[in-house]
């Protein structure tokens, strides 16, 4: 009985927002609640903790992942960014600006998971990822605003804040290639 | 426009939600839920659980502490052995860390006696009977004329009964509380809920405490939609918890467990009967609804109120008729009884409409009237048929072809719908108080909430015209219930009511200043209950009109919403930013009800068993397409130094109706019986 | 969740060697700590094979494809190979989940998906699936997202995997280690029908690791079309992968996989014999979608899904016929 029921732990290291974390991990920890209740790192939300809700997205080794489904253990090594890794040096992201500027959020719950998502959203898009309403795969897509609304589908919203967030993804992508075409 | 105040906490995950706040070795509980839907308790067996490492405590009816006085049976926490409804809380497990919790309260077995049980809603219950009244205070029934003598001798006649399926609230921040008891028998509650004064009030009668040693703190709510607005069993459970441990203890209600725990829409079965004139003119109307609540606590939903509201008819009758079921408790869920009512009716108007041959915003036209018809109040401001001309002219109503189905494009079949909106202007009495300060600022206090409403942005907007200062000098401070006592958000009451007690508040320390501040500051305080008590005789309340284009998949039964607009009379729009993101946030949950959104009852077990948000479809953001809400101006000096209605839930009403109008403009189609999903849809075309 | 050991193995032996009695191997982890969580699932033991050398995608000189069971889903669709020469597995696998998920779970998870139905994932109700003799309360309950076809008594699941409905109309096959060494198993087989031990959902035995898809080349028009209760982030009502190849306006090949129609990807075989060397015409389409929804047993709630699989075949043999 008592080896089904004991704790099992383990020791492992996570780089988060570029900070070092050295922790003893119940295996069973998600990654979502050592975030939270093991590093106070409580921006990252969680909403179903099954995966269906998408307010607990972070950036886990450069790409978009649900943190709730991500055992901690599982991710020995791995480099997390929160969505209190987005802003640098108090400077808000492209992304967090347009939230503010086009209203892309009520309550707030599931808005760390978007600017998460939305972040990786315009990574993937960088890099010719298509999505379920790409018409040509073998072309690459064009972040229009079909585009956007299917690829920040893992990421629900019950106050129905789509249209804001639609405008601030588009609006942020804009002004990113922008700036890089500056560059 | 002003942008949310509280914008840049929440993009960089600095606000904090209700599990959030630091706390001094915080324990965490987990809830085990009831097996069986009626029953008796005849063993709780914590050893298994006990013996965890871990664990510090399990309780149940067989060791909890007798509550004091609960007005609320919900509440009653492990008070008893009575089991009233599946999934109901019967025995939490605190312990250590969180997967320790859950996984103890795997580990405890409950014997129950079960009995025999009913879950199923049908109009032809027995057990249906007329409650006293219908939430919050209007009457079961209503009658005016002879209905049935005017319906049978009327030229153009709809009969046709409406069902909608019961509904979950789905707020994206689960229940959620944290409490601490302090060294001085205080207590302290880190909830998430749309009223910290009335959670307040309640868990201080629950646990037998003086009002002033309980202390709510809630400064960001991740959303509610009427789910928050009483305490949930969440809040006793944590206190409970924190009480039985010595420790803070932290509880969030799991998404699978909400659905039995922290209410929902109830299911509706409605008939409706509308005569009419050849030309649409209505001679009679008759609403009669038939819903549940459980039997623990009478929750009888209002659907036949804005039946009594919207059109003139000389003839009509209303009425709510309710079982008490062996199901969870319904409770509020954004526009209790509008929502699901409106549904209905505006769904009969367009079938009238068709009957007669007459265009659907004409026929609404042709029943605006200027008093309340069955109060005959004259209306405050009414400006529906503003709104139906408006919308109408912008969505570009003259190009749709009157006859239903058959407009193709490729293998889609599209079509555009229109429905009223109407919800109350509802005011509740208030405190607040104003400060000034010498170096200029102003701090105004009130114990209002903001779920996402907007409400601390717009209450600061609110003091500072009340103060003739610049906003950036004006903090609000909102969201805790040591601050003046304020009601709930709930209602679409929130920005009025707390609104007028902070413009008084506001006036009364400009009077003091008297163009100056002294050293130490000023404060006036404003307490708004004699105002309302004061006012004229009005019947108050806003009103929209929605115009939807759908494209239905004629293979496959798909519906999806292409453009929705609608246009809403809702008095002063103080913030057009937030307002704006509020009517599409409640169109957008309309959407949902209109296509997906469904708890199904499994009477064999009495539950709802797509219990999870994989399974409990809300809509995603590939669901809403261009949506965009409109206003046109009102004026009305009858409601408050603001001159605003709430505008909450006016989004959702008639929202369903609108997109299930269109749905028949496409395709000839009527479905009766929401959501129109594919499995309801495709059969019939 | 049961408290459980947590290894990471570095090479398929290491993983046959840590995998015991009571042991799971952990890909993403996107269905498998979800059903832990819900106490649906309870292993002793994960052995995390994520990073086994399994994470490559290989295009052979026939111009088939080698997918290693580690590729994520995410990778796997945005894969140029992928893409140019299989663009209905990209389809299938960007219309499941989300991006998120997507970029967690593996090509081997995503095979072994277990049933979405709401009475096999409450484990304080009966399942014969998760408690094997303990009934199946789907078969006369909320079914409408469940099997209308080779569905028994016992079990009324549906396969919720789109990749793996695409995989079945191309023909893969899965390579698998196992005690008894390495071994191709034809998707058509990995996945069972319930019978009376829907416990199993496939035909692997304990320790068996899927360490590779394999696709064999189709140069002809196909696509993957997926009907869903909202427009994104659901699993399949009915998904079809369809692929047709017409010559002078006859079938000369063709392929038809159902997905949310029974406990497997469907390969619509009958209708696929009708229409080989039929004209590709709307009335052929028509006739051998019947032929198959023939077998069709709908239960209380599902019947729909009858003329909305036969209206997927027909909607989408007429679009590829288009384009062939």
């Amino acid at each position: 009985m008592d080896s089904e029921v004991t704790p099992v732990h383990a020791e492992i290291t996570l780089l988060v927002n570029g900070t070092e974390h050295r922790l003893r991990v119940d295996t069973r920890a998600s990654l979502l609640d050592t975030l939270r209740e093991d590093l106070g790192l409580t921006g990252s939300k969680k909403g179903c903790d099954h995966g269906q809700c998408g307010a607990c997205t972070v950036l886990l080794d450069g790409r978009r992942a649900n943190a709730c489904l991500a055992l901690a253990v599982a991710h020995d090594g791995a480099e997390v960014v929160t969505v209190e890794g987005l802003a640098r040096d108090g400077r808000l992201s492209a992304l967090q600006e347009a939230f503010i500027e086009q209203d892309g959020f009520q309550c707030g719950y599931c808005t760390p998971g978007q600017l998460c998502s939305a972040t990786a959203v315009l990574d993937e898009a960088e890099r010719g990822w298509p999505s379920a309403v790409t018409e040509d795969l073998r072309g690459d897509p064009v972040l229009d605003d079909d585009e956007i609304r299917e690829r920040m589908s893992g990421n629900l919203c019950r106050c129905g804040a789509y249209t804001g967030i639609v405008k601030a993804v588009g609006e942020a992508a804009r002004k990113t290639q922008a700036e890089e075409a500056k560059a | 426009m002003t942008d949310r105040l509280e914008g840049r906490e929440k993009v960089t995950g600095a606000a904090r939600y209700a599990y959030e706040y630091p706390l001094d070795d915080p324990a965490y509980a987990a809830a085990v839920q009831s097996t069986i839907a009626k029953g008796e308790i005849t063993e709780v067996h914590a050893d298994a659980a006990l013996r965890i490492p871990g664990v510090l405590a399990v309780l149940s009816c067989e060791n909890a502490p007798h509550l004091h006085e609960v007005p609320d049976a919900e509440l009653a926490l492990f008070q008893s052995r009575t089991v009233s409804y599946r999934g109901q809380f019967v025995a939490m497990v605190v312990a250590e860390t969180l997967d320790i919790a859950r996984e103890a309260a795997r580990h405890v077995r409950v014997d129950y006696v079960s009995e025999p049980f009913d879950a199923r809603l049908s109009a032809d219950d027995p057990r249906l009977y007329k409650p006293d009244t219908v939430n919050p205070v209007f009457p079961a029934d209503t009658e005016q004329g002879d209905p049935e003598g005017a319906f049978n001798g009327s030229a153009v006649r709809v009969d046709a009964t409406y069902t909608t399926p019961a509904e979950h609230n789905n707020p994206m921040e689960p229940h959620t509380t944290a409490a601490r008891w302090n060294d001085d028998g205080t207590l302290t509650l880190y909830d998430s809920t749309q009223g910290s004064s009335p959670t307040q009030e309640i868990v201080a009668q629950v646990f037998g405490l003086d009002r002033t040693h309980v202390r709510v703190i809630s400064p960001h709510v991740g959303g509610g939609f009427g789910s928050k607005g009483t305490p949930r069993p969440n809040v006793v459970l944590a206190a409970m918890a924190a009480g039985a441990v010595g420790r803070p203890v932290k509880f969030a209600v799991p998404r699978q467990q909400m659905f039995a725990t922290t209410g929902y829409r109830t299911p509706t079965i409605q008939r409706f009967r509308l005569g009419a004139d050849a030309d649409g003119t209505l001679n009679s109307i008759i609403h009669e609804v038939f819903e549940q609540s459980s039997t623990l606590t009478e929750f009888a939903e209002q659907t036949a109120t804005p039946t009594r509201v919207v059109y003139q008819a000389a003839n009509r009758r209303t009425s709510h008729r309710l079982a008490r079921l062996d199901v969870p408790t319904p409770s509020w869920m954004r526009a209790p009884g509008e929502t699901p009512g409106m549904f209905a009716l505006e769904s009969a108007m367009d079938e009238l409409a068709f009957a007669a041959g007459v265009d659907p915003v004409e026929l609404r036209i042709r029943n605006d009237t200027d008093r309340e018809p069955e109060s005959g109040l004259p209306f405050s401001s009414r400006n529906l048929v503003a709104c139906l001309r408006e919308g109408a002219d912008r969505f570009g109503w003259e190009h749709r072809d009157a006859a239903p189905g058959g407009h193709w494009e490729g293998r889609k079949l599209v079509g555009m719908g229109v429905a009223a909106s109407t919800y109350p202007a509802y005011m509740r009495p208030n405190k607040a108080t104003a400060r000034a300060d010498e170096d200029g600022t102003f701090t105004v206090r009130i114990a209002a909430a903001d779920i996402g409403t907007g409400a601390r942005t717009a209450l600061t907007l609110i003091a500072a015209e009340a103060l003739k200062a610049d906003a950036d000098r004006v903090t609000v401070e909102i969201g805790d219930s040591s601050l003046p006592e304020a009601t709930v958000a709930g209602g679409s009451a929130g920005t009025a009511s707390w609104g007028t007690a902070v413009v008084r508040a506001c006036e009364s320390l400009r009077g003091k200043m008297n163009g100056s501040v002294p050293p130490g500051g000023l404060e006036a305080s404003a307490d708004t209950a004699a105002e309302l008590d004061a006012r004229d005789e009005y019947a108050r309340h806003a009103f929209g009109a929605q115009f939807t284009e759908v494209e239905v998949d004629a293979d496959t039964g798909e519906v999806r919403v292409r453009r929705m607009l609608g246009v809403f009379a809702a008095g002063r729009i103080i913030n057009p930013k937030t307002a704006r993101s509020q009517f599409i946030g409640g169109m957008t949950m309309g959407i949902g009800m209109a296509l997906m959104e469904e708890s199904v009852m499994d009477p064999r077990f009495g539950d709802y068993v797509n219990r999870d948000l994989a399974q409990y479809h809300v809509p995603a953001c590939a669901d809403v397409r261009d949506v965009d809400a409109a206003w046109v101006e009102e004026s009305d000096p009858h409601l408050n130094p603001m001159g605003s209605k709430g505008i909450g839930e006016i989004g959702i009403v008639g929202a369903a109706a609108s997109v299930a109008n269109a749905v028949h403009h496409a395709t000839g189609v009527r479905v009766r019986d929401l959501p129109i999903t594919p499995a309801r849809l495709l059969p019939l075309l | 969740m049961r408290p459980f050991a947590y290894e990471r193995a570095a090479t398929a032996d290491d993983a046959l060697r840590l995998h015991e009695d009571g042991a799971y191997y952990l890909g993403g982890g996107t269905n498998l700590v979800d059903l832990m969580r819900l106490g649906v699932e309870e292993p002793a033991r994960l052995v995390d094979v994520s990073r086994l050398p399994y994470g490559e995608i290989e295009l052979r000189p026939d111009g088939s494809l080698l997918i290693g069971a580690a590729v994520g889903n995410s990778d796997l669709a945005a894969d140029r190979t992928v893409r140019e020469s299989q663009p209905m597995l990209a389809q299938a696998v960007l219309a499941g989940a989300s991006g998120q998920i997507r970029n967690l779970a593996t090509v081997g998870g995503n095979l072994l998906q277990r049933t979405r139905c709401s009475y096999f994932q409450d484990a304080d109700k009966p399942c014969n699936k998760r408690d094997p003799g303990s009934g199946c309360p789907a078969r006369d309950g909320d079914n409408h997202n469940l099997a209308i076809l080779g569905h028994s008594e016992a079990c009324v699941a549906t396969h919720p995997s789109d990749m793996a409905v695409a995989l079945a109309a191309l023909d893969a096959s899965v390579h698998v280690r196992g005690r008894g060494g390495e071994r191709t198993i034809p998707i058509g087989d990995l996945h069972r029908l319930p019978g009376n031990d829907p416990q199993r959902d496939t035909v692997l035995e304990s320790g068996d690791l899927i360490t590779a898809v394999e696709v064999p080349p189709l140069d002809i028009p196909s696509r993957y079309r997926k009907v869903r209760e909202r427009a994104s982030f659901a699993f399949a009502l009915v998904s079809i992968a369809a692929a047709l190849d017409v010559e002078g306006g006859t079938v000369r090949d063709v392929r038809i996989a159902l997905g949310g129609v029974a406990h497997k990807p469907w390969r619509a075989r009958r209708a696929e014999e009708a229409l080989r060397g039929a004209p590709a015409i709307g009335e052929e389409f028509q006739r051998a979608a019947e032929a198959e929804l023939d077998l069709a047993e709908p239960l209380r709630d599902n019947a729909y899904k009858v003329p909305l699989a036969r209206n997927l075949i027909v909607r989408t043999l007429t679009e590829l016929g288009e384009q062939s």
